[in-house]
């Protein structure tokens, strides 16, 4: 049988009473906002609870899904696993935050493509392949596999988004 | 409560789909409804007070305001198939709107309004295809008659276009705003009696249209589940009995309550040990301020549990009774002949066992819902629910109020496969709102998700088949079983339904002259439920992969073996040789009969796109299956390879549909893309495992599905032509594709497969 049956239901947490919230400053699409949170808080949910942009998705809140992908000053980020307190001054950028009009080249090969089936892991899978592009502005497909890796859709729309991001790297 | 199945039962009469015509009494209520009308400061010509907007609405599918909008109603819901946007386009080009400029709606939740809105089965487009041109010619017919009593011209010389209506002689043209004060006057015809624009006059219908929310979901500005908030909510995360029927025997909530932001903890009953499909489970909920406290609260909760008879379960265990039954006589579902006699001529004979396990939806967005309890006892809902009318009905039957006063609005769904059409996530917000006074959104993580899922039941099927002396097959004995989606609900359903055996077993549709199927009792000791392509999965497996088996064993093609198989071109009833209902996907059987030579028609496109006949000289090693589900006609045709390092590729795969009349083929290609590679996951990687009655699984490190690195590199869909009446696309991709898979793994390997999943594939 396979491993990794937590015992889940029945450990006792010792939980530790965390004090009063904290309060952070955080640069969110080049605004500063202030929130104060626990300091274990992930960025996900100050993102979509108490900021209230709700285009970061929750999938997986464990790094195994990258529904929840930002950029955090660039680098494409799990926002479900880092926790409020290890942002620091560094930029974020939500999905919200990834063009002015919607009108990043990824965004455009994503709608030329029609990319989306349902569409909740999408805004992740653009974080991601913007952040690869970056990076890499002309990868092979290869290149874009292993770099998307992260990004599950159970939808099943991988070909359309490795398709998309060479359209993107081609603009 | 069971809701209607149409995939697993036959239809009631009264069941079938009609036009929602409301009169004109319902008019202007139906328009406010809609939130179509009654804006201020657009300056049109008509018959309310000075400048505001007038809304005409001949049915609820559509309305058009005097400042030309048009807008349609998506009365089903959106999981990905882009159903939201086909089933409005249907009408927009009927009507001959603008359809760019055409406003979709959602509906909410309401069957006497809209017809049947439980979006599953894949019958949206074979359902409503028809009611929702019959709702664009109504209004076409009617804006067409106002315009030519005006212009003075016969109506028969005037088309709509665009959103206008055409003289055709004069090119004098006239936008439909301009006429919803004639057409307030006029009568509504009837929509039977319209006659409706040719197959070969649409624009959109049998192209390719891009799903309406594309540019919003790129945006992240597209609205799911839990993506409403509303003043004051709060966010509940509940911990559920780890085994199905479990009790809270005792609990302390001192801990949880410690946490900051946590306000409360409120117990949930469940239904006991046959949960039924719309309750929840037995659970805790801690309810607080924010979803990160609600997790740490239910982390810090001390439950003591009454676990009750399930804990003893072992699916593993369970399998290898299944096994075993197999090889008893079972329940007969279908007899033709006698295969004792034929098995006993001394002909070759093939004997197998196929195993498949527990699967889980794994939706990307796990169920959330949000309640809004209201002072005067009524609620209101926002949820990803394929099924608005159950949630309804199920809040109304939890809460004991009308279902009149449980509105349900559907956002969009991160992903559904048949999870979301049970509303039990729904019914756990409506009463945690109800005690607490106030909105609350239930938040399931990812473990709950996979631990509490209605699954997909794990099963064993023994096929043996008999070959005379001339290698014809004259003999065919299925034994198939599994905990039925009955058992979920109760202790009699051990045998599964007419309807799950209708799904690819009971019509078998070869030309066999001795045949026989049965089926063996299996307790249900999870919550069993269907997922895209239901039953169909393990049967098509088994059926598909013993019939390559039997043709390569005799040096046969097995692409030539299947289409011989099929015989003559002929429809199939299988009236007589069923043991029980053929419920046909809720559809008469003399409507959509299993026609053989549709189904030859796709597996000789496949073949031929594929390059089937030169695979050898291309070096291509491929492998073959064909499956009709959900009465679409699909073959497939699967690649594979190993790469350098061990890793098995999936190069490309091939598919030929028919699905009568194309609607969207964007729509149709990405529901194959998209199917391709949901079974890939399905063959290769995934697995739902119980011990203790517990889920091992957690989260999507155990229970896995594919990454971008192991997708098929290509898929192409080859449409089929047709002007049958469409069928649906959602599900039909699925069942073919696993079974071609393993058999172009044999090819590769030289080793059958017989249990899924097939997980060494991988390095
Ligand atoms: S939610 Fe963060 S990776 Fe899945
Ligand atoms: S589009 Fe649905 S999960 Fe990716």
């Amino acid at each position: 049988m396979t491993a990794g049956f937590s015992e889940f239901y029945y450990i006792k947490v010792p939980y530790q009473k965390t004090d009063a919230m904290e309060k952070y400053r955080l640069s969110v699409n080049g605004n500063m906002q202030e929130v104060s949170a626990p300091e274990d808080m992930p960025l996900l949910w100050v993102i979509r609870d108490l900021l209230s942009l709700k285009g970061t998705k929750f999938g997986c809140g464990q790094a195994l899904c990258g529904a929840c992908t930002v950029h955090v000053d660039g680098v494409a980020t799990r926002s479900c696993s880092l926790p409020v307190s290890a942002v620091g001054d560094r930029k974020i950028t939500t999905i919200e935050g990834l063009s002015a009009n919607g009108d990043h080249p990824l965004q455009k090969a994503w709608q030329e493509h029609v990319v989306p089936q349902c569409g909740y892991c999408q805004t992740g899978q653009l974080m991601n392949a913007a952040a690869l592009l970056n990076e890499n502005p002309h990868p092979s497909e290869t290149e874009i596999e292993e770099a998307m890796a992260g990004n599950l859709c159970r939808c099943g729309t991988y070909n359309r988004i490795k398709d998309a991001i060479l359209t993107a790297s081609k603009s | 409560m069971i809701p209607k199945l149409p995939f697993l039962s036959k239809k009631v009469p009264a069941d079938k789909s009609k036009l929602f015509i409301p009169g004109r009494r319902d008019f202007l209520k139906l328009s406010s409804l809609i939130g179509g009308g009654f804006v201020l400061g657009v300056n049109f010509q008509c018959s309310g007070p000075k400048g505001e907007t007038v809304t005409f609405a001949p049915n609820a599918y559509l309305s058009i305001d005097s400042d030309n909008t048009v807008t349609i109603i998506a009365h089903r819901s959106e999981m990905g198939t882009g159903i939201r946007t086909t089933l409005p386009m249907i009408v927009a080009d009927e009507l001959g709107a603008d359809w760019k400029a055409v406003k979709i709606q959602q509906a909410v939740g309401d069957e006497a309004t809209y017809g049947d809105q439980n979006t599953d089965g894949s019958y949206s487009i074979r359902m409503f295809f028809e009611p929702m041109r019959r709702a664009g010619a109504t209004a076409r017919h009617m804006l067409v008659e106002a315009a030519a009593q005006e212009w003075n011209v016969e109506a028969s010389g005037c088309d709509t276009r665009e959103g206008m209506v055409v003289h055709q002689a004069s090119g004098q043209t006239v936008p439909f705003g301009e006429l919803v004060e004639l057409l307030q006057q006029m009568p509504i015809p009837e929509a039977e009696k319209l006659t409706l624009r040719k197959l070969s006059d649409y624009k959109l219908v049998g192209k390719s249209v891009p799903i309406y929310d594309v540019k919003d979901i790129t945006e992240g500005k597209a609205l799911f589940g839990a993506d409403v908030d509303l003043p004051g909510q709060q966010i509940a995360v509940i911990l559920r009995s780890p085994v199905v029927g479990g009790k809270i025997r005792t609990y302390n909530e001192e801990k949880a309550l410690q946490v900051p932001g946590v306000n409360k903890v409120v117990q949930i009953s469940g239904n006991g040990v046959h949960p039924g499909l719309n309750k929840p489970l037995e659970g805790l909920a801690v309810i607080a301020d924010h979803t990160w406290a609600a997790m740490k609260g239910r982390e810090a909760l001390e439950v003591d549990w009454e676990l009750g008879e399930n804990q003893d379960y072992q699916c593993a265990t369970q399998m290898e009774a299944m096994i075993e039954s197999t090889l008893k006589e079972g329940r007969l579902r279908r007899e033709k002949g006698d295969v004792k006699q034929a098995f006993s001529s001394g002909g070759r004979i093939f004997e197998n066992t196929y195993r498949a396990p527990y699967y889980a939806h794994a939706t990307i967005e796990p169920p959330t819902a949000l309640a809004d309890y209201k002072e005067d006892g009524s609620i209101e809902i926002w949820a990803p629910t394929q099924h608005p009318q159950w949630a309804r009905d199920s809040v109304a039957e939890a809460l004991e109020i009308e279902v009149s006063q449980v509105r349900v609005n559907v956002t969009l769904l991160g992903g559904g496969f048949g999870r979301k059409s049970k509303p039990d996530y729904v019914v756990e917000a409506a009463l945690l709102s109800k005690a607490i006074q106030k909105p609350v959104r239930v938040q399931w993580t990812r473990e709950d998700d996979i631990h509490h899922d209605f699954y997909h039941s794990h099963s064993a099927q023994r096929i043996k088949a008999g070959l005379d002396a001339t290698g014809k097959l004259t003999a065919w004995n299925h034994h198939t079983v599994f905990p039925a989606i009955g058992g979920t609900s109760s202790a009699d359903e051990l045998h599964p339904s007419d309807g799950e055996m209708g799904l690819g077993c009971t019509d078998f549709p070869y030309e066999v002259p001795n045949i026989r199927i049965e089926s063996h009792e299996a307790k249900a000791h999870t919550r069993v439920g269907w997922l895209r392509s239901v039953s169909n999965i393990h049967h098509a497996f088994a059926i598909c992969s013993m019939l390559d088996e039997i043709a390569e064993e005799q040096g046969m093609d097995p692409v030539g073996y299947v289409l011989s198989l099929l015989g003559e071109d002929r429809q199939l009833a299988f009236s007589e040789e069923m043991k029980g209902a053929y419920p046909n996907y809720g559809e008469a059987i003399e409507e959509y009969p299993w026609d053989t030579a549709r189904m030859k028609k796709v597996i000789q496109r496949v073949a031929q796109e594929a390059g089937w006949g030169s695979a050898e000289k291309d070096g291509k090693t491929l492998g073959f299956a064909a499956h009709k589900s959900f009465l679409t006609y699909v073959a497939c045709i699967v690649e594979v390879a190993e790469d350098e390092a061990g890793n098995l590729i999936i190069p490309e795969v091939h598919y030929a549909v028919d699905c009568g009349i194309p609607v969207n083929t964007d729509r149709i290609r990405s529901q194959f893309e998209g199917g391709a590679q949901f079974a890939t996951s399905l063959a290769l990687s995934s697995a739902i495992q119980f011990e203790n009655g517990r889920v091992i699984q957690n989260n999507f490190d155990g229970y896995q599905i594919i990454r971008m690195t192991q997708a098929p590199k290509k898929i192409f869909t080859h449409i089929i032509e047709s002007t049958e009446k469409p069928t649906g696309v959602g599900e039909p991709p699925v069942p073919p594709f696993i079974p071609a898979l393993c058999n172009a793994l044999y090819k590769l390997k030289g080793k059958r497969i017989y249990e899924l999943p097939v997980k060494e594939v991988f390095v």
